[in-house]
């Protein structure tokens, strides 16, 4: 196997802290052929992109390769010389970050940092204008030569990581690394930037090493995954195998946190990977995974299991053939549900919301007409682009910015004030907030103690012993040990962070809950326990829930509504298993198959172009300039209602007939 | 149960990470070790030193140092050496008072405007952007000159005049927290203003009040002593550094140089002292 285009080596890397190494990489060893795109998946802190900075050699202060070859082409980086090593890194590796809007010059126009790139290679600087030019008509760049004297501040984050993506291929590249490039992006702009990456790679033939964390992108990208864990490779394979059959427990685990298909909260609770990834994984004696493994034995834990070899695939486990059947970390079962009180009065009504920001004279509309109802002990999940007017939904509703005059919200019946001053203690206890950045959120200078004892004390109106014997039901029910009250909110993982802020959501018993995007800051595995504990509160408690996440899987699982947003409009609206089955609105069946998918392919629906601005939106149907289906003049003339498509309340805005409308993804469907 | 943590215990402390970092700063323990030294003899110098820093000796005036008087003698045939030791007692009174003043008014300026921003905040950071334009020196002088000098009115004009500039620190810290969802998560519960700006906010921002905190009580001990050296500072008989440095400079030209050099050397090594330990904590919580 000479003409691999990336060769690892047991590469061994450590990092310096405190004064001792601490072992990030064990003996990996990985090769990617000449156009082949090689996936590396794991959780945070496993070693993936340690792995990448250490093939181009960039690794961070105290950062140390320890033992090991790095081939790339055939030649050992880590012995090149530093000019050697700076030409390798202009001709032969590229590599691109999670945020574009970071690896951009802010100062730069986006075309002289392209045509840069060019002129490293040798070009001289009008042949270098044309060829960058060149280059981002291939990424498909809607109007290039506007782009190329834009500054990366004007650009979107998709045009941004186009951008990216032109200077890593500019010069034909023998390896071109990923590092979680669509993490950030909206799913219609991820699709969008996949698709790219995939035509570019067929064109170049260049390989490629893509990091990611998203199995559903992973299984769309690589021919060929490995899965790392704690610095080490424990199973490798062509990716549809890998995925389909695991063959070690802690890829069995991964897969079995995703909120798949036929999933949701009545069916069945999510499995889950217990514990952490172990701080020294270099002082395990035998398997690294045998901490959190359910099938674990006496072996596992004395001798560290060899890299076993079938087909084509390898897996690092003494009991590879039976990892399939790893035992469940968390039952499916699902909780014993509180009745449902008999009601009419929905907890939130909203009719005829519109909120306008006065920008100079001009009106913005962030939100129009927006209306529902939400019914205790449901979840209304709030679903659109970045831009679509989530978030305005949801802060308007929490009181933090007040609508426009003419707006009705009622909470169980009554008339909500519009700001979160004018509001009665009952109404303010009512309505709770999770919010997607538990860093943000959690007040640093605080103890756990302080951060929810203090929201027991003005919501829950406990004090002394009563509140502390409260604190303590509480951080049991969100499965917080007693022992992290004392620490204080840096000292603790994203997953209980976000326990910390679940629970002061619900010191008060609130009647409605808004979760704005509460998972997607974290790791499938921690993903998976976060939305069980949101489904077991909600079934105990009978809490409703206003759920907004760009992860339509995650927003499957958890909904019993849908609202569709599109430039802060109501698309469609309905019961959960409509909006998922279909008929669709264009724009919902857009966003349903831009998902990425992991079991089988379906022809994606492209959006072209970029949302709208809110200042001076489109006449007619606001979605007219991206809409696939579009009829004509109607379209571009008059917008069209919110009809009701059928007697189970499901709404869709279109000037298409019912039947015309379309269905996708029968794999997304939710069982009724 | 599903995720229940099994990580070891929560690690140290941050506050505790950055005593450490302090801990082994030379340049920090070396301004500690001054101020620590000023501040001892500020207390103590009085009991300590071998003679009395008022007594007037009329017939040895204007000694030279030597084994008895270790700093020579001033006009009146004081003892230099104590006059020294002892004339830190006044200046490390009055500079952290009037910086206490400064940086307590400054900070509640600072989080009532970056809190509420609006029109309270347009009014008091366009008065505070007016107030720098003035050469502050000149301000405090012409205060002094109007109030008369005494201990209370020097603390009183320094401590004025250093509020602006605190208070456009802690402004700009503010408005960095109040975007913070903590800030949004404590409105939702029905905090006060007032609770969310000092329980919630200021803790955050102790940081950067601290680092404030030391230098201007650097540049607080410069300009006392510079008030004295212009007479409107501390008064006589006080052994004051810069008062002394006043009354004694027409004479370098005769040749006492004793009679200023050890007074200009105590005020170079506090305020050197003072600023090695401000940069020592601002590299420290910067980390």
């Amino acid at each position: 196997m000479t003409d691999d285009a990336l060769r690892i080596e047991d590469l061994d890397v450590a990092y310096r802290v405190r004064g001792r190494d601490r072992q990030v990489l064990r003996g990996l060893s990985l090769a990617i052929g000449r156009g082949e795109t090689y996936g590396l998946v794991g959780e945070s802190g496993c070693g993936k992109s340690t792995a990448a900075l250490a093939v181009v050699r960039y690794l961070p202060r105290g950062g140390r390769v320890r033992g090991g070859h790095i081939l790339l082409d055939g030649q050992d980086v880590l012995t090149l010389t530093k000019p050697a090593l700076r030409q390798m890194r202009a001709r032969s590796v590229a590599m691109v970050y999670q945020d574009p809007g970071r690896a951009l010059n802010p100062s730069i126009v986006a075309g002289r940092q392209l045509a840069e790139v060019y002129t490293q290679a040798g070009y001289s600087a009008a042949e270098a204008d044309d060829r960058a030019l060149d280059m981002l008509r291939r990424v498909q760049i809607s109007d290039p030569a506007r782009v190329m004297g834009r500054y990366p501040h004007q650009l979107s984050g998709g045009m941004l990581q186009r951008v990216v993506i032109a200077m890593a291929l500019a010069v034909d590249r023998r390896l071109l690394i990923l590092d979680e490039p669509t993490t950030g992006l909206d799913a219609t702009v991820e699709a969008e930037v996949l698709d790219l990456i995939e035509a570019l790679r067929a064109e170049f033939s260049t390989a490629v090493l893509f990091i990611g964390h998203n199995l559903a992108v992973i299984a769309r990208m690589c021919a060929r995954v490995g899965v790392l864990y704690a610095g080490t490779k424990v199973e490798e394979g062509p990716t549809a195998e890998v995925f389909e059959q695991p063959r070690h427990p802690y890829t069995v685990g991964l897969l079995r946190c995703l909120p798949r298909r036929g999933r949701n909260k009545h069916v069945a609770r999510l499995d889950t990977i217990p514990g952490f990834l172990p701080t020294a994984p270099d002082l395990v004696r035998g398997c690294v995974f045998t901490e959190r493994c359910g099938m674990a034995t006496d072996l596992c834990h004395d001798t560290e299991p060899p890299l076993a070899q079938f087909g084509d695939r390898f897996s690092r486990c003494h009991y590879h053939e039976q990892a399939p059947t790893l035992p469940r970390a968390t039952p499916s079962e699902l909780p014993v549900a509180a009745s449902r009180p008999l009601t009419r009065v929905p907890v939130l009504r909203v009719e005829n919301l519109s909120k306008t920001y006065m920008v100079g004279a001009l009106g913005v509309a962030a939100l129009r007409d927006i209306e529902f109802d939400l019914w205790p002990g449901e979840t209304l999940g709030l679903v659109g682009e970045s831009g679509s007017g989530k978030t305005t939904l949801a802060r308007v509703l929490l009181g933090l910015t007040a609508p426009d005059a003419e707006s009705i919200v009622q909470i169980d019946g009554r008339p909500l004030p519009d700001l979160a001053a004018r509001r009665s203690p009952a109404q303010i206890k009512a309505l709770q907030i999770v919010f997607q950045n538990p860093d943000s959120a959690l007040n640093r200078a605080h103890s756990v103690r302080r951060i929810i004892g203090r929201a027991l004390t003005k919501l829950g109106g406990l004090r002394g012993d009563a509140m502390r014997r409260r604190l303590l039901e509480l951080t049991r029910a969100v499965r917080l040990a007693d022992r992290f009250l004392t620490a204080r909110p840096r000292q603790l993982s994203g997953g209980l962070k976000q326990r910390v802020a679940i629970a002061r959501a619900f010191a008060g018993a609130p009647r409605l809950v808004v979760c704005d995007e509460p998972t997607s800051a974290l790791d499938v595995s921690v993903q998976a326990a976060i939305l069980n504990l949101l489904a077991d509160l909600q079934a105990e408690r009978q809490v409703s829930y206003l759920f907004v996440s760009h992860d339509l899987g995650v927003v499957r699982y958890l909904s019993d509504r849908i609202l569709v947003l599109y430039l802060g409009r109501l698309m469609e609206s309905g019961p959960a298993e409509r909006v998922f089955n279909g008929p669709h609105h264009p724009y919902t069946e857009a966003l349903l198959s831009a998902v990425p998918d992991a079991d089988g392919r379906i022809a994606r629906i492209p959006l072209t172009g970029e949302i709208p601005s809110a200042v001076r939106p489109p006449r007619g149907c606001v979605f007219h300039t991206r809409c696939p289906r579009k009829i004509g003049r109607v379209c571009e003339e008059e917008e069209p209602r919110l009809l009701a498509r059928d007697e189970d309340s499901h709404s869709i805005r279109c000037h298409l007939p019912t039947p015309e409308l379309g269905r996708v993804r029968a794999d997304l469907a939710v069982p009724a | 149960m599903s995720g229940v943590a099994l990580g070891e215990a929560p690690v140290r402390a941050p506050r505790w990470e950055t005593l450490r970092l302090l801990a082994r700063s030379p340049a920090f323990l070396a301004g500690a070790a001054i101020v620590l030294f000023w501040v001892l003899c500020s207390l103590f110098g009085e009991r300590l030193v071998p003679i009395d820093p008022y007594a007037a000796d009329l017939l040895g005036t204007l000694d030279p140092p030597s084994a008895e008087h270790w700093f020579g003698t001033d006009q009146l045939g004081r003892d230099m050496f104590s006059r020294v030791i002892v004339g830190a007692r006044d200046i490390l009174t009055v500079a952290p008072l009037a910086t206490l003043l400064g940086v307590g008014l400054g900070t509640a300026i600072g989080l009532v405007t970056g809190y509420f921003r609006g029109i309270i905040d347009n009014l008091v950071s366009r008065l505070v952007d007016a107030v720098l334009a003035l050469p502050l020196l000149i301000v405090a002088l012409m205060a002094l000159v109007a109030l008369g000098p005494s201990n209370g009115t020097v603390i009183l004009a320094i401590g004025l005049s250093f509020t602006p500039i605190v208070a456009r620190t802690v402004r700009s810290a503010v408005l960095a927290e109040r975007e913070l969802d903590y800030v949004a998560a404590a409105r939702l519960r029905g905090e006060s203003s007032g609770h969310i700006m000092v329980m919630e906010i200021l803790p955050n921002i102790l940081g950067p009040i601290f680092v404030e905190l030391t230098v201007r009580v650097g540049y607080a001990i410069f300009t006392v002593a510079t008030l004295s050296f212009l007479g409107v500072g501390l008064q006589p008989p006080s052994p004051d550094w810069g008062l002394a440095i006043s009354e004694n400079y027409g004479l370098i030209g005769g040749g006492y140089w004793w009679a200023v050099l050890f007074d200009a050397l105590a005020i170079t090594s506090l305020v050197v002292g003072v600023n090695l330990v401000a940069d020592g904590l601002q590299n420290a919580l910067d980390q």
